[in-house]
């Protein structure tokens, strides 16, 4: 390639702008593609409530629906259970919820609306699986003085009645609680607050 | 009869010469394998190269044809996949050739990489093949990863949910960047879809890019050998190192040998233990995806294990996933860790094979610990050897300049 009477200083110019342009363009027309791999219309679309039954759930029972494609786990305690849960406050990581996910309503000791229903979000905090529930109080082979709760086969993490969770397992926030409210003694609708409540 | 071959050897002369002028076949086959002088003291270590090149072609083959009957929606995919073993003619074959090809291809894939720690093939001048080789062993373990996903049981469901959750852990973007993985707030049809087409078209496109690069780098500078010492520093009055004999037809035969008996092995696990009891293929894969139930007891294959102790061991979220990822990036420097002056474990004296041994007790107990329950005791123990895992790489780096070693040969040992 002759070099003779080129003008080096332009030359740079021309090849810097032209590649600056052209990584410009380059960024634009990925926008789409990175954009298509964005949950759909359709998949934000089913997002509407649910409305649960509470018929037949007897204390110390628990039952699953899907709400947005997250297992919900409606739980309804019996008193012993409700008086058990301060004991195990000090083995707790946020006994009082201030770092984790729930509507102001479940920000208490029960984490709850109605203290007999725990509505919990069932995907565990650290890597989303479900946790089983063990209301069993004794002894187990994750834990000698187990006072009942939530335990994740996937990590090891635990969590007690009111799904709150203990220290030293991977999960780091308490399970998260959904929006929902009661239309009467027996119906609960997850995914909507109750009107006015604070 | 012997003018008619004659002829024929001339008219493929001809034909070849006519080729060779478009198309430079001869000039790369002997630069490449016939005038390609590959050290003579190659060992049982060195199979490792090319079995994984073979099952790499098996790999796609039987993918080609997995994905002829295969349906990658959630609603269908467990089905067709049992639709495959049981009515596609010679299907179980296609199906098991390719997920126990899998989990060979991670066995030889492992021993290919515990050479480079026993020979130091990653040092310098080969740091790009290393590098190049553990591109391809990402790669690999995200296309194993998303494949395993595929058949849509209750592991393919929850090891999704898992993985894709360890991106969650990264403050501020983490939530958004799972959904964004998922395409869907929750592992759905949308990400077994997106999964298969990066199982099928971009991830063995790239894979078959970085090989192609790992092979030229390769070729660049030759293969090192179990000694660690260059045989081109002793060449004859030609240029061919005295070390050295062509690639073809020495090693193309021994590794013919090496085919055959790899493909007995396989054929025999294929045959009569193509799930390995549940190492290969789990249990709890024969169950359909059920999103409201998470197995009992979850862990990944068997290749991932190592990895998932680590991430078990630490009470930490995002702690327990920067270590899991450190564990694998760190291999990324071990041409730069290791600074002693010589390659081989034949030479390094005690020190190192006693911390090289240490290191793949480590990781052997790791990989079973992370398929284990996990006991509080067992917790300890994973702890114990993460750290061993990780003091591995920081020792070298601080002993490798210092320590004794023996002096190097001038030409190779047999």
């Amino acid at each position: 390639m002759p070099t003779d009477g080129v003008n080096k200083k332009r030359r740079r110019f021309l090849v810097a702008t032209t590649s600056a342009v052209g990584a410009v363009g380059a960024g634009f027309a990925a926008v789409p593609f990175i954009k298509s791999w964005n949950p759909s219309a359709k998949a934000q679309a089913v997002g509407a409530p649910v409305q649960v039954s509470l018929h037949g759930l007897k204390p110390g029972q628990i039952m699953k629906v899907q709400w947005r494609g997250q297992t919900i786990g409606v739980l309804r305690r019996s008193r012993e259970t409700l008086d058990l849960l301060p004991e195990v406050d000090a083995e707790l990581r946020d006994p009082q919820s201030l770092e984790s996910e729930q509507p102001p309503f479940a920000q208490n000791e029960a984490r709850s609306l109605n203290s007999e229903y725990l509505v919990v979000n069932m995907h565990c905090t650290h890597l989303g699986c479900v946790p089983q529930l063990i209301p069993q109080v004794g002894p187990q082979p994750f834990q000698e003085d187990w006072k009942g709760g939530f335990f994740c086969p996937c990590h090891k993490s635990k969590f007690d009645m009111a799904g709150r969770v203990y220290k030293g397992v991977p999960a780091p926030a308490n399970l998260r609680i959904p929006p929902y409210s009661f239309l009467d003694n027996q119906t609960l609708v997850i995914g909507v607050n109750p009107e006015g409540a604070v | 009869m012997a003018k008619p071959a004659s002829n024929l050897a001339k008219s493929g002369n001809a034909l070849m010469n006519w080729i060779d002028q478009r198309l430079p076949v001869t000039a790369f086959w002997n630069a490449t394998m016939t005038g390609y002088f590959a050290p003579k003291n190659f060992n049982f270590w060195y199979y490792m190269g090319v079995l994984s090149l073979v099952i790499l072609v098996m790999q796609i083959l039987s993918g080609i044809f997995l994905t002829m009957h295969y349906k990658p929606s959630a609603v269908e995919a467990f089905a067709s996949v049992e639709y495959i073993m049981r009515d596609v003619e010679w299907g179980w074959l296609i199906r098991y050739m390719h997920s126990t090809g899998a989990s060979f291809f991670f066995i030889v894939i492992y021993l290919h990489m515990f050479r480079s720690f026993l020979y130091g093939s990653h040092r310098a001048p080969r740091e790009l093949v290393w590098i190049f080789g553990m591109m391809i062993y990402l790669a690999l373990m995200a296309e194993a990863f998303m494949g395993y996903v595929l058949p849509w049981g209750q592991m393919s469901y929850w090891g999704a949910q898992v993985i894709i959750n360890l991106f969650g852990a990264i403050p501020t973007i983490g939530e958004p960047l799972t959904e964004w993985i998922r395409g869907d707030y929750f592992i759905s049809d949308a990400t077994l879809n997106r999964f298969f087409a990066l199982h099928v078209i971009a991830l063995p496109l790239a894979i078959l890019g970085l090989v192609l690069m790992h092979l030229v780098a390769l070729r660049e500078n030759g293969s090192n050998n179990p000694d660690g010492i260059e045989i081109k520093a002793n060449k004859d009055e030609n240029g061919i190192p005295l070390d050295g004999i062509p690639f073809h037809p020495y090693y193309t035969i021994k590794d013919l040998f090496g085919i055959s008996m790899f493909l007995l092995v396989f054929a025999f696990v294929i045959f009569f233990w193509p799930e390995a009891g549940g190492l290969f293929l789990e249990h709890d894969n024969f169950v359909p995806a059920d999103p409201l139930v998470t197995p009992t007891h979850i862990k990944p294959v068997w290749y991932f294990t190592p990895y998932y102790a680590i991430l078990k061991a630490v009470p930490d979220k995002l702690m327990g996933v920067i270590l899991m990822f450190a564990a694998v990036g760190i291999l990324f420097f071990l041409p730069w860790l290791d600074r002693s002056p010589v390659k081989s474990i034949r030479y390094k004296g005690a020190w190192y094979k006693v911390m090289l041994g240490l290191f793949a007790i480590a990781f052997v107990r790791l990989g079973m610990l992370g398929m284990s329950e996990g006991t509080p005791e067992q917790t300890i123990e994973m702890r114990v050897w993460t750290f061993v895992y990780f003091s591995f790489f920081i020792l070298l780096f601080f002993l490798s300049p210092r320590a004794s070693t023996k002096p190097l040969p001038e030409r190779v040992t047999h």
